[in-house]
Parts: C-alpha cells; sequence; structure tokens
C-alpha cells in the first residue's frame, strides 16, 4: 500500500476513535446541566415572574423535562448531533447562532497568538541553545521563567495601563472602532491595531512554554549520533545547526502546540475579557454574569469539540512532517 | 537526605525560591496578627496613593486597605493551591496505581476517562464547575482538583507500569504479599520523588487557577483573595493603578518562587540528569 493510501487510512482511523470522546464529553454535559439548581422551566418562571405550578408542570411536559434521566439524554443527544445546543434565555437567541457570531473573533485571536507564540518560541529557543550558557541564554531563561508565572489577566492591565493609558499607543478594549465605519483595508487596519494588546497578552505565556521546550529539544538532538557523524565529517556547526538540528528539534515543539490548545481557549476567556474581545471567551464570561447556563454549556462543548478537532489536524500534520511516523 | 540538601542547595535558584516561599508562607502566617481587622472593611480614606493616608500599598475606591488584602490573600492562595493539590494527588495516584498496576481492561477504561479530561479544556471546565456548584472554598478547590489530577494519574501509571516487573516486586509476591499492600508499601514509596515534584509545580498552577477564577468574580465572596482584588481594581485602572499591580506581583512572585523550588526538587532527585547537561 502507497504512503498516501496509509495516512488517509490513519485520518478515518483517528477520526472514529475521536467518536467515543466527543461522546462522553456530551455525556458529561448533559450532567452538569442537570446537576445546577433549576431547569429551564425554572428560569422561564423567573423572567415571567410568576408561573402557576400547574403551567411549569404543562411547560415541563412540552420540554420532555418530565421524562425519566435516560430518556432525556438520548433526547440531549440527539439534539447535540442536530446542532441545537438549546435556547439561551437571556439573549433570547438559539445558543448555537450566538456562538457561530462570535467564534471567529475568538479563531483570529487564537491563530495570532499561536503564529507568535510559536515563531517567537522556536528563535529564542533556539537563540538561547546555540548561545548555551552566555547572558543571552541567562536573560532568555529567566525571561521565560517570569512570563511562565504570570497571570495571563494581570499581564494585560498592566499592558493596558502602559501602552494604552500612559502612551496611547493602542486601543483599550474592543475589537474595531464600530463608530468610524471602516471598511476594507482600513477596516482590516483598525482591526489588526485592536489585536496587537490581546495577541501580545495571551503569547506570552506560550511563548515562554515553546522557548523552553525548544531550548531542551534542540540540546537532546545536539547529543544525538548524527550530530557526532556530521562534525566528524567536518560540516560546520551552522550547517549542523540550520540544516540537522533545527528540523528535528521542531517536532516535539508541533506535537505541543496541539496539547497546548486547549489551555489557549482558556487563556482567550481571561484575555477576552480582559479586552472586551468580542469572542467566545467574552461570551462565556457573560453568561456567568447572566447565569445563562444553557450559554455556557453550548461554549464548553464546542470548546472541547475544538480542542479534539485540532489536536486530530496536528496528528495528521505531524505524519507528514515526520516520514518515520508509524502510521498503521 | 543530608546529600538531598546538599544537591537541592547547590542550585542558587532554588534555594532563592525556597526563601520566597518561606516568607509568603510567613506573611500568611501572621496576616491575622498584623491586620487583625477583615481586609472587606473600610479602613480609610478612598483612592490613597501608596505610602499615604497609613496605606503602605494605597487603598482602593472603597477605602479597602490593598496591602492588608494581600496578607490575607496570602492565606487564600496557600490554602487553596494546598488543598487543590493533595487532593489531586490522591486521587490521580488511586487512578494511575490501579490502571499500572492491573494493566488489560481495568487500564484501558481508567486511561480512556483520564484522556477525556485531559481533552476538556481545564479553565473553561473549571469556571463552568464553580458556576455550577456556586462559588464558594469547597466548590473551588474541588474544580481546581477536578481539573489537575489526570496529570498525576498518568505520571503514576508509567512509574508503576515500569517498578510492577522488577525483582523486588515478583520476590514480594512469592512471598505471598496482597495486592494493595504492594502496591502501597512496596512500589508507591519507589515513585514518590517525580509524585512530590509534579505536586510543587501542581500548586503554582493551583494559584494561577484560583486567581483567574476570582479574577472573574467567580472567587468565595467572604474570602479576600489576590484574583479577587485585581477584579475589582480594573475598573479604575486609569486613576488607582496600585489597586491592580500589587496583588498582581505577589501572585507572580509566589508562582515564580513555587517554579524554583520544584524544579530544584526535580534536580536534586535525578542527579544524574542534571549532570549529563
Amino acid at each position: 500500500m502507497n504512503r498516501s493510501a496509509k495516512i488517509l487510512r490513519y485520518v478515518i482511523r483517528r477520526l472514529i476513535q475521536a467518536i467515543p470522546i466527543i461522546l462522553a464529553i456530551i455525556v458529561l454535559n448533559f450532567f452538569l446541566l442537570n446537576m445546577a439548581e433549576g431547569d429551564a422551566v425554572d428560569v422561564l418562571a423567573g423572567e415571567a415572574g410568576s408561573a402557576t405550578p400547574e403551567y411549569m408542570a404543562e411547560l415541563r411536559a412540552k420540554f420532555g423535562l418530565d421524562q425519566p434521566l435516560p430518556v432525556q439524554l438520548l433526547v440531549y443527544l440527539k439534539n447535540i448531533v442536530s446542532l441545537d445546543l438549546g435556547y439561551s434565555f437571556r439573549h433570547d437567541m438559539p445558543v448555537s447562532i450566538l456562538i457561530v457570531d462570535r467564534f471567529w473573533p475568538t479563531l483570529l485571536l487564537m491563530v495570532s497568538t499561536i503564529i507568535l507564540a510559536i515563531g517567537f518560541g522556536i528563535l529564542l529557543g533556539l537563540l538561547a541553545a546555540t548561545n548555551l550558557n552566555t547572558w543571552k541564554d541567562a536573560v532568555i531563561s529567566v525571561f521565560a521563567l517570569i512570563t511562565y508565572a504570570t497571570p495571563l489577566f494581570w499581564v494585560g492591565l498592566m499592558m493596558i495601563v502602559v501602552f494604552s493609558i500612559n502612551l496611547r499607543w493602542f486601543p483599550t478594549s474592543g475589537m474595531e472602532n464600530i463608530a468610524a465605519f471602516y471598511e476594507g483595508f482600513d477596516r482590516f487596519v483598525d482591526i489588526t491595531h485592536h489585536l496587537v494588546l490581546p495577541t501580545i497578552t495571551l503569547s506570552l505565556f506560550y511563548l515562554a512554554l515553546y522557548t523552553r521546550l525548544m531550548r531542551a529539544s534542540m540540546l537532546e538532538q545536539y547529543g544525538q549520533d548524527y550530530v557526532v557523524t556530521a562534525r566528524a565529517k567536518g560540516l560546520p556547526e551552522r550547517r549542523i545547526t540550520f540544516g540537522h538540528v533545527l528540523r528535528n528539534a521542531l517536532l516535539p515543539v508541533v506535537t505541543m502546540a496541539g496539547v497546548q490548545v486547549g489551555a489557549l481557549i482558556g487563556g482567550s476567556v481571561i484575555v477576552e475579557s480582559v479586552f472586551a474581545w468580542p469572542g467566545l471567551g467574552m461570551l462565556a464570561f457573560e453568561s456567568l454574569f447572566a447565569r445563562d447556563l444553557n450559554l455556557l454549556l453550548g461554549i464548553f462543548l464546542i470548546s472541547s469539540v475544538l480542542v479534539v478537532v485540532v489536536n486530530l489536524i496536528v496528528d495528521i500534520i505531524y505524519c507528514f512532517l515526520d516520514p518515520r511516523i508509524e502510521i498503521s | 537526605m543530608h546529600g538531598f540538601w546538599g544537591r537541592f542547595s547547590k542550585n542558587k535558584s532554588a534555594v532563592l525560591g525556597l526563601f520566597i516561599l518561606c516568607l509568603v508562607i510567613f506573611l500568611a502566617a501572621i496576616a491575622n496578627w498584623i491586620y487583625p481587622d477583615d481586609p472587606f472593611r473600610l479602613a480609610g480614606k478612598p483612592m490613597s496613593i501608596p505610602g499615604t493616608n497609613g496605606f503602605l500599598l494605597g487603598s482602593d475606591t472603597l477605602g479597602r486597605d490593598v496591602a492588608s488584602g494581600i496578607a490575607h490573600g496570602a492565606k487564600t492562595s496557600m490554602l487553596i493551591g494546598l488543598l487543590a493539590t493533595v487532593a489531586a494527588v490522591f486521587i490521580g495516584i488511586i487512578f494511575g496505581a490501579l490502571a499500572g498496576y492491573y494493566g488489560g481492561i481495568i487500564d484501558d477504561a481508567l486511561m480512556r476517562i483520564t484522556e477525556i479530561f485531559q481533552t476538556i479544556p481545564s479553565f473553561v471546565f473549571a469556571i463552568l464547575l464553580v458556576a455550577i456548584m456556586k462559588p464558594s472554598i469547597e466548590s473551588i478547590v474541588i474544580a481546581i482538583t477536578v481539573v489537575s489530577w489526570p496529570a498525576v494519574a498518568r505520571l503514576v501509571r508509567g512509574e508503576f507500569l515500569s517498578l510492577k516487573t522488577r525483582e523486588f516486586v515478583q520476590a514480594c509476591h512469592t512471598l505471598g504479599m496482597s495486592d494493595s499492600r504492594i502496591m502501597i508499601r512496596e512500589i508507591l514509596p519507589n515513585c514518590l520523588s517525580p509524585v512530590i515534584v509534579i505536586g510543587s509545580l501542581m500548586v503554582a498552577t493551583a494559584i494561577l487557577i484560583e486567581s483567574g477564577l476570582a479574577f472573574l468574580g467567580l472567587g468565595d465572596p467572604n474570602i479576600m483573595s489576590w484574583g479577587f482584588q485585581i477584579g475589582a481594581g480594573r475598573t479604575m485602572l486609569r486613576s488607582a493603578w496600585w489597586v491592580c499591580t500589587f496583588p498582581g506581583i505577589a501572585i507572580l512572585i509566589t508562582v515564580l518562587a513555587i517554579n524554583l523550588v520544584g524544579e530544584g526538587l526535580n534536580d536534586a532527585f535525578n542527579p544524574r540528569l542534571r549532570e549529563r547537561n
């Protein structure tokens, strides 16, 4: 069998493996929904101000809330599979529509963060490893240690104090200047301008992580036999670093990028609520205050599925990057 | 044990971390003595600049003393960090030990569960759990525990997998020891050092998660914490920068110190690993 057919089979197998995980997450979601005090009818009755017990019982029957739990679970599963994530009574809108609306800003923030963090992480890790035990290595390591220990929301607030309030370089919040009615290229520039501080804030933690990982990975590769061979045949140190070591050292960084997506989503809840970035994280923050559990659960479900999908994509990229990997 | 301390103290940054950590613990211990009043209480003129009106680190819009909040917040962070870590390590050891020791179908089942918990975005999950259980010390500890045990479980499972085939374990089987005794008395003590290292690093993560939750308004409403101070101070960032700045520095220093100690422990437990680099 040729390699592309093998990869296709591998992808299909991984897709099938992801199904039970997603099912388990949906079931967990259902039990969390049931754990919370009160149900949708209590919320509705609360919104309406008053409701007779008969009317509430009637509503429960209408929503199927009087059914035994396993039946409710099946109905819930069926709803999720048909992309019905429930109804947000606060926004008076289906949860799925709200989530789709807010998904793109979050994706924009996450993609720019990943590019910035991985790019600079690789660069700094490379610098530290090639200047091992010099002042450059020390400065980079201390920087990584400190950013690794800093709470993201605090970095965000300090960025606002320095770059928005004092220096006035960047706006304090939001994704674009809606009042200015920018179009086309101007709008792109405006959004980029708003994107700078949230991206830097969210990427700092991962930057530290990737820097440390890249440094360790480079050092490990330098100890391998093929480096000794390359030195023995008289290859210049630059060729060894960029032609051989760098390529091999990149692999663990790519894997880590996939593993960290879950943490990145958590970080974006914090960063989005600091900068009022109108994405899923901000929506989660708003739903906390509005006690909108349906919406919060919907966001939780979507972000879990997102992690599964991204891990799948990373695994597939991985087998293109490293032909040695067994995919049977 | 003397050799262990000798190796640990050779690492200067780890000793510095331990020193800072001891200071934070000391601050937490004397918080009630140096600031006997409730940190939520109005203590003087609101929005005082640090160093004025008797406020070392200033006061916020409601006249609460920032320094008092930091001292009392140290108690909260240490308490939640330690409780959540102990609980997570306990659950992780049980899962990991059973999976690694018995293998087969038990291993498969337990590791599937662990995998699901590792896939779920942990901070979003913690937010959801606290929101559902209503914010309190207990719910925050439970939420942090639920999101942090899988890492311990995977580590312990790996250790048990490699240790269970060793001769000393086979000797125990020959002697007719029970499975539970072999697991608890024989194998577990041999994998404690990596568990201690991961546990110490988990305290740092737990403090970060707790501060993040409190910042979002999910802290225990009756207990002062650093994250709450920053969350409450963010609306007046423009006029009173100190309300957010100092509690953040407290979090940074504490987490950094714990990470340094954790790395020091790691190097001291694995002396060969360090010499290799």
